[in-house]
């Protein structure tokens, strides 16, 4: 019986897999079954297992329907504006037109590795009602002083501003690197075939970032999904629980009250959720574009 | 070269060990090795607090006491898993309202016998409501270090020109007064502040209406009481009359400009704010801002809540007697002025009170009046939590999303979920005991021989007995 030596080599990162990953999941769905909280901190005597009670009780909450609409709020809007400017912003600086691309690539990037609330801080004043910069800007074409954090219609749109300014650089880097590994004979071939720069965008920069949107897409999803240090820092969940995710609802329940049976239900819906979607996504991109035009076949194709 | 390197650095750490070695007190066979207390205060009295450590330890040597600070953000969730994580300290300062949680996971040691052999710290020199927020049942498990209270903090100088020439005592001249201090700021002031994430406000007003905040022993929320709904609506009132910015605290860029600009004439505040005003007002204001006791819904008293911070001894001490000495100096009235110089905190002990660091600022008088009447809030380890509920209904009823009576209903029954658990635990203890009554009687096991469960919970949990001890030469009470 020959042994597969591939095993020997991933063996190493599956057990530092399942020592960090599995066990902690199989831990978590144990104690989601428990009602593990602050009296059972202090004596293990008064720990109840009730079964699926933890579950039953979270599809009757109110608030957790409102962390879900709110959570899938933010990976809907801020996930694709977020794709959206960070191309637009990969794009202006691979222009060839574009004078220093280093200095604008490194300033795009600033935000990304800024502290968040360093920069919370900062978006607090911009977004203040009486004194911040925006409503100042919005009063000079007659727009009234919006509350932008405390009324609870704007404090979504505005947490989710914050964080595509925050996070597009990320993306923007990655696009770049889609953009430059797009051959330029490509380019070359199709204004020689009289293809203006509106068609070469939609017929050859489109279709070869496939591989990077897929990439983007689903990295967006799965983090936007565990939306939680800017409504933490920003609006601690309010008002009115407008800006409260699901996991910071998870936090709350399970750090801040110690109920940490129910805040592992919360964990485990959250995980079958992000993972249904996160598959999803991946199949859908498949359709889309897998058939047409994946890189392997435009190039061969070119 | 190459060879030498790792030589020096192999030294200097060695370097490194030893001088931490003799930093952290092994010096070696001379001395006895001193007994160390952990001590873990939080903020800015952990900070203050080191300067009065020199002294403790110059009068009792052998005992080395070690300040770990930490800052209050953190610190209720750090309490709990140094709890869980066997690694609590031997003393350490926790705010009142965490008492009834802490006891009831056991990592508090009770001081009843403590206290009744300690000539230093008699138990009447404390503010009755504050001694009172340390006792759980009949055990109490925190010594008061410094009190805090709310009461109304407010503009003089606006409130002379709505024509009032002393703040209000009772509800109906402030609701006269806020009404007219309103008509005269305009559209673009406020004549209170009542941030909407506080809870204490509504709180004091329903604790001044003798609301019953949780009945049947802290079983089931009680908030559709008639005292409630009229505290309730009370203060919707100052919303819905645009007496308080309806905005949550978004709208207040700096609280002290706020006040000084008069966009704001009432804020009910704690004693940490008497400084800060002092501080950060400027100087042609500082005649136009005083301090007042809350006003009362009727002609006693009014009540306020009951806050601060206590001493307590952790249950699994590692040196109880230093530990306790520690909290019999901090509990000193002589420590507790020098306290109050560092941080400005209010001493719990009344005779520290007649030091002229607090009998001479006449801003800090009203203080002195408000903590003769003060109540704590429920004690049960569940408090914060329902604390954090009211508030979320509370906002819900000054949006509008809700109607008042709809706010009070989801309320009481989001608070009944939320006391599942202490309900089953109580009538699981209530069950044990009978049972073991059972046994005494029938086989004659002697009571008390195998309880699993007796100190972990006590039942004797509810509101306790109302502290009305007004004191009789209090020359302030005649306002009321």
């Amino acid at each position: 019986m020959r042994r597969n030596p591939g095993a020997l080599f991933v063996a190493p990162a599956l057990c530092l897999i399942a020592a960090f990953f599995l066990l902690p999941v199989a831990a978590s769905f144990l104690l989601s079954l428990t009602d593990f909280d602050i009296y059972a901190v202090a004596d293990l005597a008064n720990l109840r297992v009730v079964g699926v009670r933890n579950y039953v009780t979270l599809l009757r909450d109110p608030l957790f329907w409102v962390a879900l609409r709110n959570t899938v709020y933010f990976v809907a809007v801020a996930g694709p504006l977020s794709i959206i400017v960070s191309l637009a912003a990969a794009l202006l600086i691979s222009a060839t037109a574009v004078r220093a691309k280093g200095l604008f690539r490194t300033l795009y990037f600033l935000p990304v590795v800024t502290g968040l609330v360093a920069i919370a801080v900062v978006w607090r004043y911009l977004y203040h009602p009486r004194f911040g910069l925006l409503n100042a800007a919005l009063g000079l074409v007659g727009i009234g002083p919006l509350d932008w954090l405390g009324d609870p219609t704007l404090a979504m749109p505005a947490i989710i501003l914050m964080a595509v300014w925050k996070n597009f650089g990320f993306n923007m880097v990655i696009f770049i690197a889609g953009l430059q590994s797009i051959p330029e004979r490509l380019y070359e071939a199709a204004s020689t075939d009289g293809a203006g720069t509106v068609q070469q965008f939609w017929r050859i920069t489109l279709p070869m970032l496939t591989p990077t949107f897929v990439f983007v897409g689903v990295m967006a999803v799965v983090g936007n999904f565990q939306l939680f240090a800017e409504p933490y820092v920003m609006t601690q969940g309010g008002p009115a629980h407008s800006t409260l995710s699901i996991v910071l609802y998870m936090y709350e329940e399970g750090f801040r009250w110690w109920s940490l049976g129910y805040a592992a239900a919360l964990a485990l819906v959250l995980f079958a959720i992000v993972l249904a979607v996160t598959l999803l996504t991946r199949l859908r991109a498949r359709n889309v574009f897998g058939g047409e035009a994946g890189p392997a076949t435009g190039e061969s194709a070119a | 070269m190459t060879r030498l390197r790792p030589l020096v650095h192999y030294r200097s750490v060695m370097c490194l060990v030893v001088a931490a070695l003799a930093l952290t007190g092994c010096t070696g066979g001379a001395e006895p090795p001193a007994r160390v207390v952990r001590f873990w205060a939080m903020g800015r009295e952990g900070e203050a607090v080191q300067g009065l450590i020199p002294e403790f330890e110059r009068r009792h040597p052998g005992v080395r006491v070690r300040v770990q600070q930490i800052p209050w953000s953190a610190a209720h969730e750090k309490l709990l898993t140094a709890f869980v994580g066997g690694a609590m300290p031997d003393v350490f300062q926790l705010g009142t309202t965490w008492v009834p949680e802490l006891a009831a996971i056991g990592a508090l040691a009770a001081l009843d016998t403590r206290l009744a052999t300690a000539p230093s710290i008699p138990a009447d020199d404390f503010f009755s409501g504050s001694r009172d927020a340390n006792r759980i049942g009949d055990t109490t498990y925190g010594v008061p270090w410094y009190v805090d209270t709310r009461l109304l903090f407010y503009r003089s100088d606006l409130l002379a020109r709505a024509g009032f020439d002393a703040p209000p005592a009772d509800w109906r001249t402030w609701a006269a007064a806020l009404t007219r201090i309103k008509e005269q700021a305009g559209p673009d002031r406020y004549a209170i502040l009542l941030p909407l994430r506080e809870w204490q406000p509504l709180v004091i007003l329903a604790l001044q209406r003798r609301a019953e905040l949780l009945r049947d022993d802290g079983r089931y929320g009680n908030f559709r009481s008639p005292e409630f709904r009229a505290a309730f609506s009370f203060y919707l009132n100052f919303y819905q009359r645009g007496l308080a910015p309806s905005a949550p605290e978004g709208q207040i860029a700096n609280l002290f400009q706020d006040f000084g600009a008069g966009f704001f004439a009432f804020y009910i505040s704690g004693p940490w704010n008497l400084g800060e005003l002092a501080a950060r007002l400027p100087p042609e204001l500082q005649d136009d801002w005083a301090t007042a006791p809350m006003p009362a819904p009727g002609l006693v008293a009014g009540l306020s809540i009951a806050g601060g911070a206590s001493l307590a001894l952790s249950r699994g001490a590692r040196e109880p007697e230093a530990a306790w000495e520690l909290i019999e100096y901090l509990a000193e009235p002589a420590t507790q002025i020098e306290l109050y110089r560092r941080t400005g905190d209010l001493p719990a002990r009344r005779s520290a009170w007649q030091d002229p660091a607090l009998a001479d600022n006449h801003h800090a008088q009203a203080f002195w009046t408000q903590l003769q009447h003060m109540q704590a809030p429920p004690k049960v380890p569940e408090w914060e939590r329902i604390a954090a509920k009211i508030t979320d209904y509370t906002e819900a009823a000054v949006r509008g999303d809700l109607d008042p009576d709809a706010a009070l209903t989801g309320l009481d029954r989001d608070v009944d979920a939320l006391l599942e658990k202490r309900r089953w635990l109580l009538d699981r203890n209530a069950h044990h005991q009978e049972h073991q009554r059972h046994q005494v009687e029938e086989i004659g096991t002697p009571a008390g021989a195998f309880n699993p469960t007796a100190s972990r919970y006590d039942s004797r949990r509810g509101l306790a007995a109302f502290p009305q001890t007004a004191t009789p030469w209090c020359p302030w009470c005649s306002w009321w």
